[in-house]
């Protein structure tokens, strides 16, 4: 048996609210009135929802618990992905609630995203009578079944007497060890049954033990390598975030002088303007920061996974590096790529043990000497800088709305993203120096996460202003979730960044179709015609997605519509955005559509590869390193 | 290719055998056997899974993902030369008056039992290796195979070691049930 499977010590109860609530007396209640109070005493205090059928007995002592509160989204969607915004933006456990079927299959897109990037998120289901589950029962559906292979864990409860049991375990499975969402599916007949309540319930879970003390050994031995290499990289990925180790994180770099790349879920755990950051590696990553990687003799990877977005062609990945591995799942160690030295740990745990041992090697005499390391490194970043065309019509450039968002940004701001075109510019143009202010659909791409996901951070942290930085296409999925902020005092801005068009597979097609736009044009331009193809580049102006018009959209939905179409009015139209703080604020951006990502390593090729722009390949000075 | 006996010993709760099998077809492993029942203790389930895997990174792998299952409370390989295991087979043989004793006579060199008797059949029960049973049935085939009915394979280390213990006792402090406890300590 590998060691990295023995694991050690017990699961622990989730931490309580406060000491004093840490035991309560039995009291007589039905499982309804016990899962209010579990979620209470669990922690949670803003839960997203839509009430139904099977889950309408939970609904009704909800309305007396002055603990939680209840936002009603407008899609299950909205509650999953709201949750998931929450619980980033607060580091605490977000919950969603939603009735049996429908309800719960609409829950499904938000929990699989949450698992991709492990996010805390406990999801609360209800679930036909228990006597009627099997026989298609209307709204049933077996989500407990449908969501086994995108959650941590889940649970099935057809026992009142389960009820308060099953939400401890949830909350501790959610945020303990590698975050994630559990799902509690619980049958209308246990929410009905009456119940005595008494907390805190006893953990059973023998089979869960996270290990978060890495061990001394690999420790060492990491740090010893950490020391001796002459090409270095900390590649940081979102578990440093989670594991609240940013400081932890700095202190080691600036002990080493190692260049840092921080994936995009890592975006702020290292402040983005410090000496040591490349910028993030990948597909759409710096051209330094890929080809430090790809040029490395050792990658420290803290919480990040080797994702093939961060790999391109993973056997050309990389080619010279040793790898230390260091990651609170032991599942992630040399699942794509071999670690040399692996560590399971706690990253915050890791990395100071870590700092400590290079102090030790440091004392001995053994300090690393990148100084030809960092020459290489200053060349790639001096000549491939981020950067972009002005478009030459006059129109606004999209990443010259992102920029000037960030730039004009009140300090602290949190920024959400949809996925796409416009996700990566705002990786790459937007200020993040901050950890927990910049939340993402990393694994899952889920278009439609930003609204949603600002939505609940917002709602998490209502001192902050929050900017949700969306494409046009992402909007469209998930923009019905402004009435709920409208509706809830939840004031978010939106920036559109309308290119009426779905802009990353536009590119794809732009660069690997021949500029076939076959079904990416959302526009109602000349061009989109019925079959919904475009005739290429320049063929006609776009004026951006004007049905729906997102001005009137969002006036309609209770928001402030406003609109900019060129750079002279840019600064005054986010100035106006930024000092409307009673109302939610949605401003159409009317952008270029011909804006392309650059760098881009094409999909399933090496990094080695990768375009600074159109038919420009770096120049590494290969020769001189061969 | 290498082939690889896994025991993995689970709470007995409803649907950890779907969470078992979905791992193995989600994650792309290649599983040549599963077998699953009940163990000395109630509350335990034990499953044996045999898997074919390209190197020890992939083995590796599938016991990590097996161990992250939280109703999963220990995973162990077990060595062809460690164990015994086993697998059971019920074979209905074509045989009638002509032929039923030499049908009779390899059930005895492989140690079969006979379990049913028709005028044209012989149902044969054998356990074994699995090579072992591949070469009786190999040897039946010439009669006829009417019906063949395989269990997956089952296994358990030789001396006097337990799983079950180092399971239970492994995940102790916060206990599976009382019972359990007190299983491992006065076995």
């Amino acid at each position: 048996m590998p060691n990295a499977v023995q694991q050690a010590p017990a699961a622990r109860l989730p931490r309580m609210r406060a000491p004093e609530s840490a035991a309560t007396p039995s009291e007589s209640m039905t499982g309804a009135q016990s899962l209010i109070r579990s979620l209470e005493e669990a922690g949670a205090e803003t839960v997203f929802g839509i009430p139904g059928g099977a889950i309408l007995p939970a609904y009704d002592p909800m309305m007396d618990s002055t603990r939680l509160r209840h936002v009603l989204v407008r899609h299950e969607q909205g509650a999953g992905h709201a949750a998931t915004g929450y619980a980033q933006a607060t580091g605490k456990v977000g919950v969603c609630i939603a009735t049996s079927g429908p309800g719960a299959t609409n829950l499904v897109t938000p929990i699989a995203d949450a698992h991709m990037d492990s996010v805390p998120l406990v999801a609360i289901t209800g679930q036909v009578p228990s006597r009627a589950i099997g026989t298609d029962a209307f709204q049933e559906a077996d989500i407990v079944g449908i969501t086994m292979p995108i959650t941590k864990h889940n649970f099935l409860v057809t026992s009142a007497e389960d009820i308060p049991r099953t939400i401890a375990q949830a909350f501790h499975l959610a945020s303990t060890g590698r975050p994630g969402p559990v799902l509690v599916d619980i049958t209308k007949d246990a929410l009905q049954a009456q119940t005595t309540f008494s907390w805190p319930p006893t953990a059973q879970l023998p089979g869960y033990r996270p290990r978060t003390r890495p061990h001394p050994r690999q420790v060492r031995e990491a740090a010893r390598l950490l020391t001796c290499a002459e090409r270095p990289v900390l590649y940081v990925g979102g578990g440093v975030l989670k594991a609240g180790a940013s400081a932890e994180l700095r202190d080691l770099a600036e002990l080493t002088g190692v260049p840092v790349v921080t994936t995009l879920m890592a975006l702020g755990a290292f402040p983005g303007s410090h000496p040591q950051h490349l910028g993030m590696p990948g597909m759409h990553g710096d051209v330094a920061a890929v080809a430090a990687l790809q040029k490395a003799d050792l990658i420290v990877a803290l919480g990040a996974r080797f994702d093939d977005r961060v790999t391109g062609k993973l056997d050309s990945f990389a080619p010279y590096a040793k790898v230390v591995h260091a990651d609170i799942d032991p599942v992630e160690i040399s699942k794509n790529r071999f670690a040399d030295v692996p560590i399971v740990g706690d990253a915050r745990e890791v990395i100071s043990a870590l700092a400590a041992a290079v102090r030790e090697e440091h004392e001995e005499g053994n300090a690393g000497d990148h100084a030809a390391w960092w020459q290489d490194l200053n060349r790639w970043r001096d000549t491939y800088p981020r950067g972009y065309d002005l478009p030459a019509d006059g129109m606004l450039s999209p990443q010259q709305v992102i920029e000037r968002v960030g730039q004009l940004a009140p300090e602290g701001t949190l920024f959400a993203s949809g996925v796409g075109q416009h996700q990566m510019w705002a990786a790459q143009f937007l200020p993040h120096e901050e950890p927990g202010t910049w939340f993402n659909s990393g694994g899952a791409g889920t278009m439609g996460y930003s609204v949603p996901a600002a939505m609940g951070a917002k709602a998490g942290r209502p001192d902050r202003t929050v900017w949700a930085i969306d494409g046009d296409g992402c909007f469209q999925m998930t923009n019905q979730e402004l009435v709920t902020c409208a509706l809830n005092n939840i004031p978010i801005k939106v920036a559109v960044i309308n290119n009426g068009a779905l802009g990353m597979v536009r590119q794809w097609q732009n660069l690997f179709y021949g500029a076939r736009f076959s079904n990416t044009v959302l526009h109602d331009g000349a061009t989109n015609a019925a079959t919904g193809s475009a005739r290429g580049v320049g063929s006609a102006a776009n004026r951006g997605t004007r049905v729906p018009d997102f001005v009137l959209l969002a006036e309609a939905m209770g928001c402030v519509g406003l609109r900019c179409e060129n750079p002279d009015e840019l600064d005054a139209v986010i100035d106006k955005a930024n000092s409307i703080n009673d109302r939610p604020v949605v401003v159409d951006f009317i952008v270029h559509e011909d804006a392309m990502v650059w760098p881009m390593v094409p999909a399933g090729t090496s990094n080695d590869d990768i375009m600074a722009a159109r038919d420009v390949r770096p120049d590494f000075g290969d020769a001189a390193d061969d | 290719m290498s082939q690889h006996t896994l025991s993995v010993l689970v709470e007995n709760t409803p649907g950890i055998l779907a969470r078992i099998a979905a791992l193995f077809s989600r994650r792309g492993f290649n599983i040549d056997s599963l077998a699953v029942g009940t163990t000395e203790h109630p509350d335990l389930s034990r499953v044996t899974i045999v898997v074919r895997v390209d190197d020890q990174l992939s083995l590796e792998q599938v016991t990590k993902q097996l161990n992250k299952l939280v109703n999963v409370l220990k995973v162990a390989e077990l060595e062809a030369a460690g164990a015994v295991q086993r697998e059971l087979v019920l074979v209905k043989v074509r045989a009638d008056n002509t032929i039923r004793s030499q049908v009779l006579e390899i059930a005895e060199l492989f140690r079969a039992r006979t379990v049913d008797v028709a005028p044209d059949a012989v149902t044969l029960e054998a356990t074994g290796a699995g090579d072992k049973l591949d070469a009786m049935l190999r040897m039946l085939a010439q009669f006829g195979i009417k019906e063949l009915v395989q269990s997956g394979v089952i296994a358990i280390g030789r001396g006097s070691r337990s799983l079950t213990e180092r399971g239970v006792r492994e995940t102790r402090p916060v206990g599976i049930t009382s019972a359990a406890t007190r299983t491992a300590q006065s076995a």
